[in-house]
């Protein structure tokens, strides 16, 4: 009985001598995905491959290592070449690896690109379909863990951003198999009871299996088909997620779902300082306006007897510029006019006619001589002529009627001159 | 009710609707000063929104007769603790 019983190291190494002999596991190609990836201070690299149904678990020493051609990553397929054996210490039996290459595309990338083929053709992802978000949110709903950095960077900065809005989380699980389901149901739950104006749904980071929830069908149609707005939040930047596709608008990360959610309180305080001058200085331009019309039409009836006494003098300021300015165009217009005036009187001066040869005739009392029967014979009259002038006796009259000229009256013995009156 | 309460986001449009109208200055007077009048009360209100905000944090389950029922939600108040503290 006794020699029936084994020790736990000696079934581990019968085991590790059984796999070392075997020649089909000794030397082996595997095709899987790289998945818990990690590589070690010791520069070992340790991960499993996987396919659809299992895991294998592989190790890959530093000095293999050194001779890859790429950085492994979870989700990578690749074709390992080495052997199968069993680790005594825990009795796991691991691909030992001797090269590692990359094998095309993972099939969980394969599932992933196809799934988004299917529902990019079925206009899933069509930007016209996209909902705008609400400017200013009365509700955010978050659909995450409830546990985790995520649900408390999205909650602080929420509050941070926009108190305003009040924030109901619900709290679903963000990954393994019931994942999808729950998330599903959360937001078919928000739509149905119409509990927020905007949806926040996502995860904080994780490998690629970790965010799988947020790739599957189901949930893609159960974002599309919400009501309520969708911004996806799912792991770190370079995540991306069939949900990040259909959501209406896509974060880089939960934090930045937040920001994008929200409007930020302090840009919107100085939005409305802004709002408030203008409104005042609008206003005050109106009633300025008023003012100044109501002082035109002469409208007596007022409201506020202050505001109109200063529009009043304001009003009389300005009158009383304009008339400044109306009575110097005013002075100046005189003053031509009055050029004008005295030119034309300097022409007609009787000065200027003495110059072209008339005289006036007057009595010595000053009076001037317009009818000859106003003087008598023998009278003494005074002839103004343009330099000087003469005393002269009358010797005779002649009437009006009589039409003869004086000079042809004075030379009337000697000629009968037509000449104007020369002297 | 002659006023009824607008909502932020309506708030803010009818503000700008509001500076938009005064600034075309071609309402007439009395018009302009209702119109200021309710500028100056919705940038009043609108003002002590903000300063009085104080977020609500809410936990969303299905009561039991499924509708939503809320519960205050605290699981903000443990900075760098651990993350698994689910409720």
């Amino acid at each position: 009985m006794e020699d029936l019983v084994y020790s736990v190291s000696q079934v581990n190494t019968y085991l590790k001598t059984l796999m070392d002999k075997d020649r089909f596991l000794s030397a082996i190609f595997v095709r899987g995905e790289i998945s818990n990836y990690k590589l070690y201070p010791s520069g070992h690299h340790y991960f499993a491959l996987k396919d659809e149904v299992g895991a294998i678990r592989c190790v890959l020493f530093r000095r293999e290592a050194s001779r890859l051609r790429f950085r492994p990553e979870n989700g990578m397929k690749v074709i390992a070449f080495g052997h199968v054996s069993v680790f005594p210490r825990d009795g796991q039996y691991q691909l030992y690896c001797g090269e590692l290459s990359p094998d095309g595309v993972g099939a969980l990338h394969l599932a992933f690109e196809q799934l988004k083929e299917k529902l990019f053709r079925e206009g899933l992802f069509d930007p016209a379909q996209k909902k705008p978000l609400p400017p200013y949110p009365k509700t955010v709903a978050l659909i995450t863990s409830p546990a985790g950095a995520a649900v408390r960077d999205m909650i602080r900065i929420l509050g941070a951003r926009w108190p305003l809005a009040k924030v109901v989380l619900l709290p679903v699980r963000v990954q393994g198999a019931e994942a999808p389901a729950e998330l599903c149901g959360a937001l078919r739950f928000a739509n149905r009871w119409n509990i927020a104006d905007l949806i926040l749904i996502g995860r904080g980071g994780g490998s690629m299996e970790d965010l799988w929830a947020f790739n599957d069908e189901k949930l893609a149609r159960a974002i599309y088909e919400s009501k309520i707005p969708v911004v996806s939040a799912v792991g770190h930047e370079p995540d991306v997620t069939i949900a990040d596709f259909v959501a209406d608008v896509r974060a880089a990360t939960p934090s930045n779902a937040a920001e994008l959610a929200v409007p930020d309180i302090r840009e919107l305080g100085s939005r409305l300082a802004a709002f408030q001058r203008r409104l005042g200085q609008a206003m005050h331009l109106r009633l300025s306006m008023a003012r100044a019309r109501l002082e035109k039409q002469n409208v007596g009836v007022l409201q506020y007897p202050m505001r109109y006494m200063e529009g009043k003098r304001l009003l009389l300021d300005f009158v009383q510029q304009r008339l400044d300015r109306a009575s110097r165009v005013y002075l100046s217009k005189e003053r031509e006019r009055f050029s004008a005036l005295a030119a034309s009187l300097d022409a007609l001066s009787p000065l200027k006619v003495l110059g072209r040869g008339y005289s006036i005739a007057a009595k010595t009392t000053g009076e001037i001589i317009k009818n000859g029967l106003d003087v008598l014979p023998g009278e003494t009259i005074t002839l103004r002529l343009q330099k000087g002038g003469l005393f002269c006796t009358v010797e005779r009259q002649w009437k009006p009627e009589q039409p003869v000229t004086p000079g042809a009256m004075q030379k009337e013995e000697q000629n009968h001159g037509e000449t104007k009156a020369g002297l | 009710m002659a006023k009824q309460k607008l909502g932020f986001e309506k708030s803010i449009e009818r503000l700008e609707e509001i500076i938009k109208l005064l600034e075309q200055g071609d309402a007439p007077l009395d018009n302009a000063l209702s119109l200021f009048e309710e500028g100056a009360g919705l940038l009043a209100r609108c003002g002590e929104l903000l300063d009085q905000a104080e977020q609500k944090v809410l936990l969303l389950s299905k009561g039991a007769d499924g509708a939503p029922a809320e519960r205050p939600f605290i699981a903000v108040s443990q900075p760098g603790k651990n993350e698994d503290t689910a409720q």
